[in-house]
């Protein structure tokens, strides 16, 4: 399994970084099924949700994927990435168990209505500028492509672009900093 | 936000690429470079008898270990800053200068009386090496530390000592044309501590600044 997983995600990342924007989702869709068995078969407890774990990992090979160098295997390096984001998860997890004990008091005051769950990049993405988190939304949540996006915001493409690459960035960077 | 919509969204930033981690590493090591000259020379400078020290072998012996312990250092920073390299088997390199250093060591004290030993250990220039060595070799480390940034380091504070390591040999390596205690028993001392200080405070604050 590994051996053909290797050379096709290798060929993928090869075609992304030549400008091929299908290729690279491809890539990504593939990395997830990889990633989402790794963290699987290591959290085995509750406290932390394994799709957090696939999504900050994708967000994190985006961000640092200058990292691969092309003439080396691609696998050490995603499953390197990952097993970073599930150490980083668990530092980070009990802390969080720290805080909710303290909201306790607060949840039986004010009990809210259940919401589907949220995942973490979700609430990550509430937190950034207005600008970015809407060009963000418009085509994460709603499916816009670049295009749209620009129309429905009034805003060039290019500027549309930059606001995407600067708010994932932004969001990628909160979960490094938490 | 659910997988496939946040893989859509990566798909859709199509950026141009960011500087590549290699070109960025021959960078930072290029402006650390120019940084340590900079300082050194508008505070110490090489010492006026520098072309007789050059005839000496305990002179050369210092740049043997320096550059030995800047270049083993910048094998395993790098592969330190970049997920799934083989970091573990860089590591064996980090012993040489160290080992040299021992052996050179003990080359002096055979060559030496032993009533001189200490003399030469305590040498005429220490606090001047514990100062200017971290004081040279500051600027570079923190240009180490932001190459570490731009790459992607799966242990942190390892990393940030490793850059601290070579800074401190690129800073060791100026400051060794200034200092007149040439002994290894004077280096294997002073130079060793004041290394040690970059090494702390790369490990510091790559645990945090390098986080990702």
């Amino acid at each position: 399994m590994d051996g053909k997983d290797e050379e096709e995600l290798a060929r993928l990342m090869r075609a992304a970084i030549a400008g091929d924007e299908r290729a690279y989702g491809e890539f990504l869709q593939r990395a997830s099924f990889l990633v989402r068995g790794l963290a699987r078969r290591k959290i085995t407890h509750g406290g932390i949700d394994p799709e957090d774990i696939v999504q900050e990992t994708l967000l994190a090979i985006h961000i640092k994927r200058h990292t691969w160098r092309s003439d080396q295997p691609i696998t050490p390096w995603l499953y390197a990435i990952a097993r970073y984001k599930i150490i980083d998860a668990f530092r980070r997890g009990g802390r969080r168990i720290e805080i909710e004990i303290g909201e306790i008091a607060e949840i039986f005051a004010a009990p809210e209505p259940e919401t589907v769950s949220e995942r973490e990049i979700g609430r990550a993405l509430s937190t950034l500028a207005p600008g970015q988190r809407s060009v963000v939304a418009a085509i994460s949540v709603n499916g816009r492509s670049i295009g749209e996006t620009a129309k429905s915001l009034n805003m060039s493409e290019t500027a549309v672009r930059v606001a995407l690459h600067r708010g994932l960035a932004a969001i990628a960077r909160r979960f490094g900093r938490n | 936000m659910d997988t496939s919509e946040l893989i859509k969204t990566l798909a859709a930033d199509t950026r141009p690429r960011t500087l590549s981690l290699s070109v960025a590493w021959w960078g930072a090591v290029a402006v650390a470079i120019a940084i340590a000259a900079a300082v050194f020379f508008t505070t110490l400078g090489p010492r006026p008898d520098i072309a007789a020290a050059a005839d000496t072998v305990r002179f050369l012996f210092k740049f043997v270990f320096t550059f030995t312990l800047a270049g083993s250092a910048l094998i395993v920073t790098q592969a330190l800053s970049r997920p799934g390299s083989q970091w573990r088997r860089a590591m064996p390199y980090l012993a040489v200068a160290p080992v040299l250093l021992a052996f050179a060591v003990m080359l002096e004290l055979f060559a030496l009386p032993p009533a001189t030993w200490s003399a030469n250990l305590i040498g005429t220039n220490s606090m001047v090496c514990l100062v200017y060595i971290p004081l040279i070799g500051i600027g570079p480390l923190g240009v180490f530390l932001l190459a570490l940034r731009h790459g992607a380091p799966t242990t942190p504070a390892l990393a940030g000592a490793a850059a601290g390591l070579l800074a401190g040999g690129l800073a060791a390596t100026f400051y060794a044309t200034h200092c007149p205690d040439d002994s290894p028993l004077f280096v294997a001392t002073w130079y060793m501590i004041a290394i040690a200080i970059l090494t702390l405070v790369g490990a510091i604050t790559a645990s945090r600044l390098a986080r990702w």
